[in-house]
């Protein structure tokens, strides 16, 4: 642990190195949060102290403001020094939030930068409007728009500084994602698994906005960076072209295996890890083979992109199990407490598999179900190779009933806290079965390529609850204590040197709980459902805020952002089914609220 | 009885046809044409007196079980499903609601498919002919019980979707008081 401890703050002193120059000397550790994950390694802790067990009682909104946009609030409010920038669901709207005149009660707004994206975009978002934050990095804000675009900003005019088209949305394309900057590229991948797009990420550079390369998922070695370099540690990963061979014909041109989650970075070993979306079409019978690389776990060369190994979780996915969920870098003593800490990533997979994985190597240390999972019969360790449950392979013609976990999988792209003082891995999560039915589809530019029926409800891990916030022991794979919620937990978690957990629930509950037993330390009912990514800073008063963006959405709330009819069970790829209750739960919103101790 | 015989060959067509209607192929009936379309308000609010022509064109397919079946299928074939699902929405509003952002009478569908709609909703005018979309335009109107009961789909092709079209209570078709997405702040 102690190890552990101690490159995280090698890597935190040399990255806030960067902008040192910009904010008084004198500032502690981790009074600003300039990326929506927190730091490259991906952990959503911060050291802050003030908020803690014996006072988080007393918690209350400082203030609040209004995104103006009634849609899926899945971003993360971005701390720099005095100013906080939130970007909002489509129309994709900047603010740059004075922290100052907030703490005086003045309307904070310094600016706000409209990149205008393309109306048309609402057509190819898969589900609902929503963007996972921006990013400072050394002076600029990035971030993407809905319509395929990322922007460079001037964090401290709001002036644009370049705006790139990276795709078209007549292709069926969009972005949702954070980009993630690193040295002066910025990593950026598209969404659109649901329309039978082409996956990739991209690699600008931060100063012009320039393609420096791009990988993609699927097609010959050469388009997905695959090269000398790349060693995967399972048989099955290796062979040329697999990413044409392992498709029939032409599909993989129309196969997925988008980018649309989260991207990691590890300074030591210079590379970075994302993973990639489900294969398109939903229907698997369309696409015998094991559909490389959808649903694997890219490491790259944070500079060349070259594939320095590869790691596919799903292979022929089944379900849509997307495997985007972040890939946390953490040193864990896996072996034994008295063997050196393993370099390892961390991945709550949406096939309902915790993951370890030796960062280096691509060697998958353990796969422990953190979700009961009958989608899949286990990891095979030695192969590598996700076992198959032949019983519940959908078939056209053919309605399977109670697989779990349904396609949202058992975590979606809602990311995972991790407390180097406890140990734990916070993790906000769903507990989700479904019917599945294949049926025929046929590939039309621009419309959705999916080909199945699917209707949702809650898993058999609990029938009355779908969401779950789990504490989950890494080194002993098991779950240490789990809250249990009425929705999906479909906000992210953070977690804080004090010792205190936060996330959101979707009837709109902002929580504070013990990181050590889950006891319940405080919560506020706030305007709509909360599916954002809570964050937590020192304000130039030297006092620690924390804060969410309440307004209900997603995937799992597009019934209430969409008007959606509860009569149809196969809404919403059939999540209208599992939420048919939430619209009496809570109401569309679109607000920042920020909480202090009094 | 070679008699009888005859008079059955002669008279039973007639019956069938008569007494089936509801399944007389698409070709012999008419659609509105594309053009009655273009002349489809948007609104119903006019600056000084009424133009507007009382009554909107129908649409003959909402009769007829054939093509109520064929708009049914090209509904799926043509993705409509991916975005709207079996009535109830997702990517796209509901259609089988009775609120309408851009007007649930068959042209104002039709004009909806053939053209698109600014937020998102694709304009189908290379990939349907008009006899193709003026049948969807019958199977969308059948989502909210608008189309003859006696011809719409009587069992919906999923596993377990919402009620079947046929049995769907009428929903009169209101104008939406809300934007259909989100509007920009400024
Ligand atoms: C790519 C997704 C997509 C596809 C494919 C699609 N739609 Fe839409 N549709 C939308 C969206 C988004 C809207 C809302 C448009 C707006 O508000 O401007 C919409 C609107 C509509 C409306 C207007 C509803 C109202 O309240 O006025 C109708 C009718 C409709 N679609 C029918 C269809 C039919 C029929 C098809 C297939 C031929 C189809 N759609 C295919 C996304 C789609």
């Amino acid at each position: 642990m102690k190890r552990h401890l101690s490159i995280a703050a090698v890597v935190l002193t040399s990255f806030f190195g960067i902008r040192i120059q910009a904010a008084p000397a004198t500032q502690p550790a981790d009074a600003e949060w300039t990326m929506p994950l927190k730091n490259y390694q991906g952990t959503r802790y911060s050291e802050l102290d003030q908020i803690k067990i014996d006072n988080a009682k007393s918690l209350q909104v400082a203030w609040t403001f209004s995104t103006g946009v009634n849609r899926g609030q899945e971003a993360a409010p971005i701390v720099v020094g005095k100013t906080m920038y939130v970007v909002t669901p489509f129309p994709n709207i900047l603010y740059a939030l004075d922290l100052e005149k907030a703490a005086k009660k003045e309307n904070p707004k310094k600016w706000q930068y409209e990149p205008k994206p393309e109306a048309a975009a609402q057509g190819v978002a898969c589900c609902d409007l929503v963007n996972r934050g921006c990013i400072y990095d050394n002076g600029f804000i990035y971030f993407n728009t809905l319509d395929v675009q990322t922007c460079c900003v001037n964090a401290e005019t709001g002036k644009e500084v370049w705006k790139v088209k990276l795709g078209s949305i007549n292709t069926g394309e969009s972005i949702t994602m954070a980009p993630l900057v690193v040295k002066g590229k910025v990593y950026v991948g598209d969404s659109g698994g649901e329309f039978g797009v082409r996956g990739w990420l991209k690699c600008l550079d931060a100063k012009s906005g320039a393609t420096l390369w791009t990988a993609y998922s699927t097609g010959p070695d050469d388009d997905v960076r695959i090269g000398p370099r790349f060693k995967p540690y399972y048989d099955f990963m290796k062979g040329k072209d697999q990413g044409v061979t392992s498709w029939p014909g032409e599909k993989w041109k129309i196969g997925g295996g988008t980018v649309w989650g989260w991207v990691t970075y590890d300074p030591e070993s210079n590379l970075i890890f994302y993973g990639t979306s489900n294969p398109g079409s939903w229907n698997a019978e369309l696409r015998p083979g094991d559909n490389k690389f959808s649903s694997t776990v890219f490491a790259r060369d944070a500079d060349t992109g070259e594939a320095v190994w590869a790691y596919q979780y799903n292979p022929h996915d089944l379900f849509d199990h997307d495997e985007i969920n972040e890939h946390i870098i953490l040193d864990l003593k896996v072996d034994g407490p008295d063997k050196p800490a393993r370099k390892v990533i961390v991945h709550p997979g949406r096939n309902g598999f915790m993951y370890i994985i030796d960062r280096n190597t691509g060697q998958v240390l353990s796969a422990t179900p953190y979700i009961n999972q009958n989608a899949a019969k286990g990891v095979d360790l030695k192969s590598g190779r996700l076992i198959p449950n032949p019983e519940m392979e959908p078939k056209v013609g053919k309605t399977i009933r109670n697989i779990y976990p349904a396609s949202p999988g058992a975590k979606d792209w809602q990311p995972c806290a991790y407390s180097p003082r406890t140990g734990y891995l916070y993790v906000p999560h769903q507990n989700l079965a479904c019917d599945f039915e294949s049926v025929e589809t046929s590939y039309i530019e621009g419309t959705p390529y999916v080909g199945a029926n699917e209707k949702m409800y809650a898993g058999p891990d609990d029938p009355a609850n779908m969401g779950f916030f789990d504490c989950w022991d890494l080194i002993n794979k098991k779950v240490v204590w789990r809250l249990k919620e009425k929705f999906p937990c479909w906000s992210g978690a953070l977690v804080t040197g004090g010792d205190v957990v936060f996330f959101g629930t979707m009837d709109g509950r902002f929580r504070c709980v013990n990181a050590h037993d889950g006891s319940s330390l405080w919560e506020i009912q706030t305007g709509s459902g909360i599916i954002g990514q809570p964050t937590t800073y020192l304000g130039p008063d030297g006092k620690q805020y924390v804060a969410v963006l309440s307004g209900v959405g997603g995937w799992a709330g597009a019934v209430v952002a969409g008007d959606l009819d509860i009569r149809d069970p196969t809404g919403a790829l059939g999540f209208v089914n599992a939420m048919k209750d939430l619209p009496k739960a809570t109401q569309k919103g679109g607000t920042l609220y920020v909480f202090a101790l009094p | 009885m070679k008699r009888l015989a005859l008079v059955i060959l002669v008279i039973a067509p007639i019956v069938i046809s008569e007494s089936c209607k509801r399944e007389e192929r698409a070709y012999r009936i008419q659609p509105p044409d594309a053009e009655v379309a273009d002349a489809v308000p948007v609104t119903s609010f006019q600056v000084g007196p009424s133009t507007q022509a009382a009554t909107m064109p129908s649409n003959p397919y909402e009769n007829n079980a054939y093509a109520l079946t064929e708009g049914q299928r090209l509904f799926n074939a043509m993705n409509c499903v991916g975005c709207h699902f079996h009535g109830g929405g997702g990517i796209g509003p509901p259609l089988m609601d009775s609120t309408w952002i851009y007007g649930g009478e068959p042209a104002q569908i039709f004009d909806t498919i053939i053209r698109g709609r600014p937020n998102g909703m694709p304009s189908f005018r290379n990939h349907l002919q008009d006899s193709q979309a003026w049948m969807i335009v019958a199977y969308v109107r059948s989502l909210s019980g608008n189309a003859n009961p006696n011809a719409a789909p009587g069992r919906d092709d999923n596993m377990n979707g919402p009620i079947p079209p046929a049995s769907i209570k009428k929903q009169p078709a209101t104008q939406s008081s809300q934007p259909p997405s989100t509007v920009m702040p400024s």
